[in-house]
C-alpha cells in the first residue's frame, strides 16, 4: 500500500516536469531552504551552538538562498586550486556531501559532512573516505572508480607541476593503492579491506588527524 | 581569493581528507592558530554613523586600512569605537566590499570624492565589480578630459623652450595661442572667402557691351579677375608651403584630407599657368577650373560643425550605402515598369529604361518637374504608385538612419571601449590568479628558508617570516601543500615548467640529479636542491592576495623577497652539475651564495639570507630598490 503511494506521488511530479518547463524554471529559482533549528543541528552533530552560527553565516553568505547546487559548488571549489581544474574532484566531492542525492546540497548535509570531517572517529572519517572513493555506491572501489578519482585528483594539480605530470602517472598510483589495499587480490576494494588496510598504515593514521583543529 | 570564499575554506580543508588515504607521502603540518579568540562585534562609527560588523569580516583583506593594524591608529579608548572623520555615505559601499567581496561604484556619487575615499581606506578601484566598472571608468575619463581641458587652457602662456617649428605649427593648428596666429587665422578666412565670391561672380553676366550678347564678368574684366586669383593661390600656396614646414610629420601631413583639398585648390591655377591657350587642351582646363570650388572646403578648418560633418558621413557611410541601394532598386523596378506601360502609347518621352529613371526619381523625391509624364491608364496607376511609394522610401528611412548613426555612434564607442576593458580584466583577472598560486609558491620557499634557517640556528629571523603571511593565506597553502604530498608532485610556475620540460627532452641530466630530484623529501639537506629550484622561478612581487596593489605589498612586507631569473638554458644544466659536486658539502651556506652568482636580476633581499648573502650583495639593496616586477 505505501509503495503504491509512493508510486502514485512520484507520477504527477515526472508529468509536471515534461509539461511545462518554464514553471519549472521559476520553482527552481525559488526554492528556498530553511535548515532545521540551531538546537537540533546541534543535537545532531558535533559542533557547538557557536560553530554553527559561523558556519551557517559563511554559508548563506555565499548561497542565500539555503542550498548549493552543483554548478556552485564547482565554482566555490576551484577557487581554492586556480592552477589546475577542479571541477571533477568536486563533482565527486558533491555527491559524497549530498546524500539524500536530491541535487543539491543543502546546510544540513553541509555540517553533517563536516562533523564527520571534523570532529568524527577515525573510523566515521575512513568511511567518509570510502563512500567518496565508491562512485556508484555499491560497496566496492574498483579500478575504475579509483582511476576516475585519481585523475581528479592529478587534473587539479594542472600543468605546471615538478615532475612533469605523465599520461600513466595517476594509472600507476592506481596500482600502488590497490596492492596496498587489495588483500584478497579479488580486482576490488571492500570497506572492510579499506580500513582494516588504513588503520594499519601510520601515514594515513596520522593524516586523519590534521585538520582537527580547523574553526 | 574572495571573500565569501574564505568563509568555505574551512570546507576545502575538510575534503582534503579524502585524498589521505590515496597519499603515499606524510603530509605537512598544519599551520596552527595562535591566540585564536571568539569573532566579536566591531563599532566603525564614520561621521557619527555606526556601522557595526564582525572582526572577521574585516580581516579578509589584510592590505587595507580596515582589515590591518593600521585601523588601531583611529581607535577612540573612550568610546571604545573606532571613528573615521570620512563620508558615511561612501563608506557604506567599502564596508559592502568587505561583506560581499563586490566593490559598487554608486551613479550619484562624484567619482573624484570616490577615489579619494578608496585611497584612503586602501582599496584598489581595479576591483570594481563588473556592473559598475563601466560607469565608473566613464566617469574617470570624463573627469580627466575636464581635468586635461583645464590644464591646457594654463599651459599656453608657458613652454618657452619651444622650436621656432614646434611654435609655428601650434599656431597654425590652435589659432587662439597668439596674435599673430589669429590675425593669420583670420587673413587665410578672408582670401578664402574672396576666393570663392570671385569664382562665382566671375560667372556673372555683367553688362552688356552694345552689339554683343552679354559677356560673363570674368571674360570682361579678365585682367582683374587674373589678379585676385594670383593673389589668391599666393596667398594659399604661402600657407601650404608654411604648414608643411611646420608639420612635425611631413609625410603624414601630407596623407591628410586637408592638405590634399589645398593641394587640389591650387593646382589648376598652376596647371592653367604651364598649358598656354591651345585649343585641343583648352576644354581640359576648363574643367580643371571646376575643381576651384574645391576652396570652399578649406573653411573646415576654420569651422568645427563642418569637420564634425564630414566625421559623421564618413561614420555612417554604410547607412548611407543601404539608403542607396535601396532607392536604386525602387528606382529600377519602378522606371522598368514605366517603359513598359508606357511602351504603348505613341510620342512616349519614356524612350527607354534610363530615361525612365530620370521620371521615378523626380516622382520618387516628390519634386514633379512635369518634364516627363506617363499618358496611358497603366503608366498613371503606377506613376501614382511610384509617387506614394517614393514618400514612404524617401522619407521613412531618413530618420531611421539619424537615429541609427547616433545609436550605432555610441554602440561602437562602448563595444570599443569594453573590448579593451574586458582585455584589460582578464589579463587582471589571470594575474590574480597567477597571483595566488605565486603566493603559495612564495611562501613555499618562505617555508624551506625557515628550514634552511633551523639549520643555521637564527630564530628570530624566521619569526619575522612567519608573520608575514595571514592566516587564512597560510591555511590555503597548506591545503595546496597536502595535495602536492598525495600527488607527490610539486606546482611550479611557467617559467620553470618550461625549462624542465625542454630539459626532459634534452636529457641533459647527469646522473645523479634524477634521484635528487625524485628526492621529495622535506628534510633539510636537500635545501641545496630546493632553493636552486627557486631562483629559476621568476615570481611576482606577490606576498598577499594580489588584487592588491604591490605599492602596499612593499609598504606592508619590508622584507620584499628575492627575485632571481635566468634567461639561458644552458647555464642551467651546467650550474646543475656544478650544484651535484657541492652537495657532499654540509654547510648551507654555501649554497645560498651559489644561489646568488647565477643571479641575474635580484630584488631587495629579505633579511633572512645569512650574513654570508648580504656581504655578497653590499651594493644590490640601492640598485634593486629601483628594480622591481609588479603583479598588476
Amino acid at each position: 500500500m505505501g509503495a503504491l503511494m509512493v508510486i502514485f506521488s512520484l507520477q504527477p511530479k515526472q508529468r509536471r516536469k515534461t509539461t511545462d518547463s518554464v514553471e519549472d524554471e521559476l520553482e527552481l529559482s525559488a526554492v528556498r531552504h530553511r535548515p532545521e533549528g540551531l538546537e537540533q543541528l546541534e543535537a545532531q552533530t558535533r559542533f557547538s551552538r557557536k560553530e554553527l552560527q559561523i558556519l551557517y553565516r559563511g554559508f548563506k553568505n555565499e548561497c542565500p538562498s539555503g542550498v548549493v547546487n552543483e554548478e556552485t559548488f564547482k565554482d566555490i571549489y576551484a577557487q581554492f586550486f586556480p592552477q589546475g581544474d577542479a571541477s571533477t574532484y568536486a563533482h565527486f566531492l558533491f555527491n559524497a556531501f549530498d546524500t539524500d542525492h536530491n541535487g543539491s546540497v543543502s546546510f544540513e548535509d553541509f555540517v553533517m559532512g563536516l562533523s564527520i570531517l571534523l570532529r568524527g572517529t577515525v573510523q566515521e572519517k575512513l568511511i567518509w573516505a570510502f563512500n567518496l572513493y565508491d562512485i556508484n555506491k555499491d560497496g566496492y572501489i574498483t579500478k575504475e572508480e579509483m582511476l576516475d578519482i585519481m585523475k581528479a585528483i592529478y587534473d587539479m594539480m594542472g600543468k605546471c607541476t615538478y615532475p612533469v605530470l605523465k599520461e600513466e602517472t595517476p594509472r600507476q598510483h592506481v596500482e600502488v593503492f590497490f596492492q596496498k589495499m587489495d588483500k584478497n587480490k579479488d580486482g576490488v576494494v571492500t570497506i572492510d579491506e579499506f580500513i582494516d588496510c588504513c588503520q594499519n598504515d601510520e601515514n594515513i593514521m596520522r593524516s586523519m588527524h590534521l585538520f582537527e583543529n580547523v574553526l | 581569493m574572495a571573500a565569501g570564499v574564505a568563509a568555505w575554506l574551512p570546507f576545502a580543508r575538510a575534503a582534503a581528507i579524502g585524498w589521505m588515504p590515496v597519499a603515499n607521502l606524510p603530509m605537512p603540518v598544519a599551520p596552527t592558530e595562535k591566540n585564536k579568540r571568539q569573532d566579536e562585534l566591531i563599532v566603525l562609527n564614520v561621521s557619527g554613523r555606526r556601522f557595526q560588523t564582525w572582526r572577521n569580516t574585516l580581516d579578509r583583506y589584510p592590505d587595507t586600512l580596515l582589515g590591518s593594524s593600521e585601523k588601531e591608529f583611529f581607535y577612540n579608548e573612550d568610546t571604545k569605537e573606532y571613528f573615521f572623520d570620512r563620508d558615511p555615505d561612501v563608506f557604506r559601499s567599502v564596508l559592502n566590499f568587505y561583506r560581499t567581496g563586490k566593490l559598487h561604484y554608486p551613479r550619484y556619487e562624484c567619482i573624484s570624492s570616490y577615489d579619494e575615499e578608496l585611497a584612503f581606506f586602501g582599496i584598489v578601484p581595479e576591483i570594481i565589480g563588473d556592473c559598475c566598472y563601466e560607469e565608473y571608468k566613464d566617469r574617470k575619463r570624463e573627469n580627466a578630459e575636464r581635468l586635461m581641458d583645464d590644464q591646457e587652457d594654463n599651459k599656453d602662456a608657458k613652454l618657452p623652450n619651444m622650436t621656432f617649428r614646434e611654435t609655428m605649427w601650434r599656431a597654425f593648428e590652435n589659432p587662439h595661442t597668439s596674435t599673430m596666429a589669429l590675425v593669420f587665422y583670420y587673413v587665410t578666412g578672408f582670401f578664402i572667402a574672396v576666393s570663392v565670391i570671385t569664382n562665382v561672380v566671375e560667372t556673372v553676366p555683367c553688362g552688356s557691351v552694345p552689339n554683343m550678347k552679354e559677356v560673363p564678368c570674368g571674360e570682361r574684366y579678365t585682367v582683374a579677375f587674373f589678379c585676385m586669383d594670383t593673389a589668391c593661390v599666393m596667398i594659399f600656396t604661402v600657407e601650404y608651403l608654411m604648414r608643411l614646414f611646420a608639420a612635425p610629420n611631413r609625410y603624414r601631413f601630407m596623407r591628410s584630407v586637408m592638405s590634399i583639398i589645398d593641394v587640389v585648390a591650387i593646382l589648376p591655377y598652376y596647371i592653367g599657368l604651364v598649358m598656354t591657350d591651345n585649343e585641343d587642351v583648352s576644354g581640359a582646363f576648363v574643367t580643371l577650373r571646376v575643381f576651384r570650388v574645391f576652396r570652399i572646403f578649406k573653411f573646415s578648418r576654420h569651422s568645427q560643425g563642418l569637420r564634425i560633418l564630414g566625421y559623421t558621413l564618413k561614420s555612417c557611410a554604410s547607412e548611407l550605402g543601404f539608403l542607396l541601394f535601396s532607392l536604386t532598386m525602387a528606382i529600377i523596378i519602378f522606371a522598368t515598369v514605366m517603359f513598359y506601360a508606357e511602351k504603348g502609347s505613341t510620342s512616349s518621352k519614356f524612350t527607354s529604361i534610363p530615361a525612365s529613371f530620370w521620371y521615378t526619381i523626380v516622382t520618387m523625391t516628390t519634386l514633379g518637374y512635369g518634364d516627363m509624364v506617363p499618358k496611358t491608364i497603366a503608366g498613371k496607376i503606377f506613376g501614382s504608385i511610384c509617387s506614394l511609394s517614393g514618400v514612404l522610401v524617401i522619407a521613412l528611412p531618413v530618420p531611421v538612419i539619424v537615429s541609427n548613426f547616433s545609436r550605432i555612434y555610441h554602440q561602437n564607442q562602448r563595444a570599443d571601449k569594453r573590448r579593451a576593458q574586458k582585455k584589460a580584466r582578464l589579463a587582471r583577472i589571470r594575474l590574480s590568479k597567477t597571483g595566488s598560486s605565486s603566493a603559495f609558491l612564495h611562501s613555499k620557499r618562505n617555508g624551506l628558508f625557515n628550514e634552511a634557517l633551523e639549520l643555521t640556528g637564527s630564530t628570530e629571523d624566521e619569526k619575522r617570516l612567519s608573520k608575514s603571511t595571514s592566516l587564512i593565506e597560510s591555511q590555503h597553502h597548506h591545503l595546496l601543500h597536502c595535495l602536492e604530498k598525495t600527488t607527490n608532485h610539486e606546482f611550479v610556475d611557467e617559467q620553470y615548467y618550461q625549462q624542465s620540460y625542454l630539459e626532459a627532452g634534452l636529457q641533459n641530466y647527469p646522473s645523479q640529479s634524477p634521484s635528487l630530484s625524485s628526492q621529495d623529501g622535506v628534510t633539510g639537506t636537500c635545501c641545496t636542491r630546493r632553493s636552486k629550484k627557486q631562483h629559476h622561478t621568476p615570481l611576482p612581487n606577490a606576498s598577499a592576495p594580489a588584487h592588491m596593489q604591490p605599492l602596499k605589498h612593499t609598504h606592508t612586507h619590508p622584507q620584499g623577497l628575492q627575485e632571481l631569473s635566468t634567461i639561458h638554458i644552458q647555464p642551467l644544466s651546467t650550474s646543475r652539475s656544478s650544484l651535484n659536486m657541492r652537495v657532499e658539502e654540509p654547510a648551507p651556506l654555501n649554497c645560498q651564495s651559489s644561489q646568488i652568482t647565477t643571479a641575474i636580476i635580484s630584488i631587495p633581499t629579505p633579511p633572512v639570507t645569512t650574513p654570508e648573502g648580504d656581504a655578497h650583495l653590499p651594493a644590490a639593496p640601492t640598485l634593486q630598490n629601483v628594480v622591481k616586477v609588479s603583479a598588476l
